[in-house]
């Protein structure tokens, strides 16, 4: 490590919002050549931490004081902080999707010549850059035309375009897959050595032992711990008690599922992209699931497990070309999502805030919205029976909120994923397809979930689980089956399912649909 | 051990107040304190006529049109839309009332077609925006200047007088001192306010208008239920040109073109509508609508010339609109 000494210090920070003190003391210090990554569990007060930092809460607004270079900073807005060379990228990427790599890399901080811009400059300067973070594309493409892991690498190009020195990445991996992740991964460890220093937030402890010098813990917006990852003094699990203040011994639950028979079978299932007649999304695929199973869902990224999950939900997706459903042995035909849910299915979408949840409604009101013809009394809605009915699930799956009256906006991630798996619980289905229903929120709201997924399946559902993320999917399934290119290429049963032997099908089923 | 009960104890008492706040509704204070300013100048400044029981009863009528206007355009945005077509539709149903009381000697037939040609109106307003599809406030501006023209076209431009007493009753009849037409006002009230809070259907208008995906994969007929929106707010319109009619005992193509859409809509969002959807209350809109017929009804008292009178209509649209803009950005969305 090239220099030790210490680039930015943040001493004895305090924000407060009217009734919540968000940030309560935080002090932590980063070096100039590290990786330090910051952890907690969802409402810690990272997000808000890195806001006062990058000016977003102007000077003034905060108690404490920040020094850069041992000089101490007033930052009155984002542009200010970029000056003095912090750059932020955050979690949902600011990128223009319809402007190209260039336009968007010098978005803001055009090259001017003569009153202006200097596209041929521009783009040799881009070139320069896109060489620089491993980006290997036209740099007149437009955005929208690139992979999520390739807008990550124009952002990025674009905060080097600014003079970077401390670079601060949001949950950088919650959108990109296993080898994306690898690679910016690696493109970080590149920026370290360039003397770049960068904080990291992230939920994947894994991904933080991999690349972080220094690991910084917030809990209830208080530094926990800073640990020296070098020095040997970090595992999981010591991270994982700091974040929650307990031990998690149990993150996925010992337990013998109790499976009896077929409850839901899907025999042949062919469909239709929406856009593209002729092509195929799901092609041919057939499977079953028993009562009280758990039967997870792997695949890479365009593997068509949504895909396969929504056009089963009422046809939600695509267009239903041929295929048998049988519930309980009774063949169903939902084609409308009125009817999935009647005959008993329910669909607990992948991306909370934009498909599971109306972001301007109470708890209450979204915990009960699936099925509000229960709670109609001679025509009206019966106010005391949604209360009851909604403060019911705040106590069964502690929901952390003052009470069901409040807007589901003002919750963390993981107490909007309990708000969302209510909403789908009531109606109680018989078949509950969870898709990414821990994606992007703690681990102590994950083994929560966790819980509640096997006591769903002890109750006598039939659980389908898409998950992205290997440990969950090999920790709650009781069988695995693998997806690649619209079909199911294999199946793993859930005491034999290794992470390696997962990939190994998807990956074979690469190889010979491409050959 | 104390110190955490005192604290507990502050915080409910802290969320026990919120609670009360958010019942009322914060911005629903804002509007009662803006209307009690309203009346406080008006009243200063006319002190003679402004508090008289027939100046408030004058207030109250010119509110009963623009008020089933303004409840109706709420439903409409709260659903994610607009519909700027509904002066016109006041003008063309009292049109059709006119002729069809002129044609067949009826009254209950004229009121029956007038009302009838308003749904008929706000069903063709939904087709073109479902099944065009064509952007609501596109859609509804063509049919804005659609409908004027099918009013004009019904009698060479002409208005049409109506005889019949039956519907001058409407217009001049009292009920326990209060005009019919603000009964009929009272009960429009409370149709929507039990329509938006209580029932299944005014949950899914504001679940629509909230997410669209949302309220698909919860198993909505989001087509239907745009369709029926926007019946409504042509029904509403037909409503609103019934009363019109009745007071002027006259089918008058242009009714209505005086910036009543304008109206409308602006007491929707004084009322806390979000353009955007999934946001707003008949509560509000009617208090929206109050401050603008005390405005109106103050600035003639006051002698104020009609064309700055439109001009402080036009700031009022733009200043709501910017109040629900800064709103939304300090809530964090």
């Amino acid at each position: 490590m090239a220099d030790n000494s210490v680039i930015l210090e943040m001493r004895h920070i305090v924000k407060e919002f009217p009734g919540v003190r968000a940030l309560d003391d935080v002090t932590m210090a980063v070096r100039r050549g590290e990786i330090h990554s910051i952890c907690g569990e969802n409402g810690a007060g990272k997000s808000t931490l890195m806001k006062v930092l990058s000016g977003v809460y102007p000077h003034g607004t905060y108690e404490g004081e920040i020094l850069l270079d041992g000089e101490e900073m007033q930052f009155h807005d984002i542009k200010a902080s970029e000056r003095s060379g912090i750059v932020i990228i955050h979690q949902e990427l600011a990128l223009i999707p319809e402007l190209s790599v260039t336009e968007n890399i010098f978005l803001g901080n055009e090259i001017v010549r003569r009153g202006v811009i200097d596209w041929d400059g521009a783009r040799l300067r881009a070139l320069e850059l896109m060489a620089r973070v491993g980006l290997e594309t036209d740099p007149n493409t437009p955005i929208k035309s690139l992979g999520v892991g390739q807008q990550q690498l124009v952002e990025i190009a674009r905060a080097l375009s600014k003079n970077v020195r401390l670079l601060i990445l949001d949950e950088p991996t919650s959108a990109l897959n296993e080898e994306d992740s690898a690679n910016l991964l690696e493109l970080m460890r590149g920026l370290r050595a360039r003397g770049i220093a960068q904080i990291m937030i992230s939920h994947k402890l894994n991904e933080i032992a991999a690349v972080s010098d220094s690991v910084t813990v917030i809990r209830d917006g208080r530094t926990v711990e800073t640990y020296d990852v070098e020095a040997g003094h970090v595992d999981e699990d010591r991270i994982i008690r700091a974040m929650v203040g307990r031990s998690l011994d149990h993150r996925y639950p010992d337990h013998t599922p109790q499976i009896g028979e077929v409850l839901f079978e899907v025999r042949d299932w062919v469909v239709e992209h929406p856009q593209l007649p002729g092509r195929l999304i799901c092609k041919n695929s057939s499977f079953t699931v028993r009562r009280g199973e758990i039967v997870g869902f792997a695949g890479l990224m365009g593997a068509g497990r949504t895909e396969l999950a929504r056009s089963l939900f009422g046809r939600s997706y695509g267009h239903y070309r041929s295929g048998e459903m049988f519930l309980g042995g009774k063949e169903i035909h939902p084609t409308t999502v009125h009817q999935a849910i009647e005959e008993g299915l329910a669909y607990v979408p992948e991306d909370r805030k934009s498909l599971g949840l109306n972001l301007l409604d109470t708890i209450k009101s979204t915990i009960v919205s699936a099925n509000l013809g229960a709670i109609v009394r001679r025509g009206l809605i019966n106010s005391d029976d949604e209360f009851r009915i909604a403060s019911d699930y705040r106590h069964s799956l502690r929901i952390k909120a003052p009470s069901v009256d409040v807007g589901v906006s003002t919750l963390s991630g993981g107490n909007q994923q309990k708000v969302v798996l209510a909403k789908w619980m009531y109606p109680d289905p018989d078949v509950l397809i969870l898709d990414e229903p821990t994606r992007g929120i703690d681990v102590g709201a994950k083994a929560e979930i966790y819980r509640l997924v096997e006591s769903l399946a002890d109750n006598g559902m039939a659980i389908l689980l898409i998950s992205s993320e290997m440990s969950e999917l090999l920790g709650l399934s009781d069988r695995v089956l693998v997806m690649q290119g619209g079909r199911i290429t294999g199946e793993v049963d859930g005491d034999n399912a290794t992470e390696e032997r997962i990939l190994d099908l998807a990956m074979q089923a690469d190889t010979r649909t491409a050959s | 051990m104390s110190s955490a009960t005192s604290t507990g104890n502050r915080a409910s008492l802290g969320a026990s107040v919120n609670s009360l706040w958010s019942r009322i509704g914060g911005q629903n204070i804002s509007l009662l304190i803006a209307l009690a300013v309203l009346v406080a100048i008006f009243g200063f400044l006319r002190p003679d006529v402004f508090f008289s029981a027939r100046n408030v009863i004058n207030i109250g009528l010119a509110v009963t049109i623009l008020g089933i206007l303004a409840m109706a355009q709420t439903v409409v945005i709260v659903s994610g839309g607009l519909d700027i077509s509904v002066g016109s539709i006041v003008g063309l149903s009292t049109m059709v009332l006119a002729v069809t009381i002129q044609e067949t000697g009826s009254v209950p037939l004229g009121i029956l077609a007038g009302l009838m040609s308003g749904l008929v109106a706000g069903l063709l307003n939904g087709s073109v925006i479902i099944y065009g599809p064509v952007n609501a406030v596109i859609a509804t501006l063509g049919t804005m200047s659609a409908f004027r023209g099918l009013a004009y076209l019904l009698n060479n431009g002409n208005s049409i007088a109506i005889q019949g007493d039956s519907l001058r009753v409407l217009g001049v009849g009292n009920f326990l001192g209060l005009p019919y037409a603000i009964w009929l006002l009272l009960a429009v009230i409370a149709v929507f306010i039990v329509l938006t809070q209580k029932t299944v259907i005014g949950r899914n208008i504001y679940a629509i208008g909230g997410n669209q995906t949302v309220a698909r994969l919860a198993g909505l007929p989001i087509k239907r239920y745009q369709l029926g929106i926007y019946a409504m707010s042509g029904l509403a319109a037909a409503i609103a040109g019934l009363i019109l009619a009745s007071r002027t005992m006259s089918g008058q193509p242009a009714s209505g073109s005086q910036g009543l859409e304008l109206e409308a809509i602006t007491a929707a969002i004084l009322g806390g509508c979000a353009l955007q959807g999934g946001k707003g209350t008949i509560v509000g809109a009617m208090l929206g609508v109050l401050i603008i017929g005390v405005l109106n009804n103050g600035m003639i008292l006051t002698s104020v010339p009609t064309f700055y009178q439109l001009l402080a209509k036009g700031a009022l649209l733009i200043l709501a609109v910017i109040v629900q803009e800064r709103q939304r950005a300090r809530s964090g969305e």
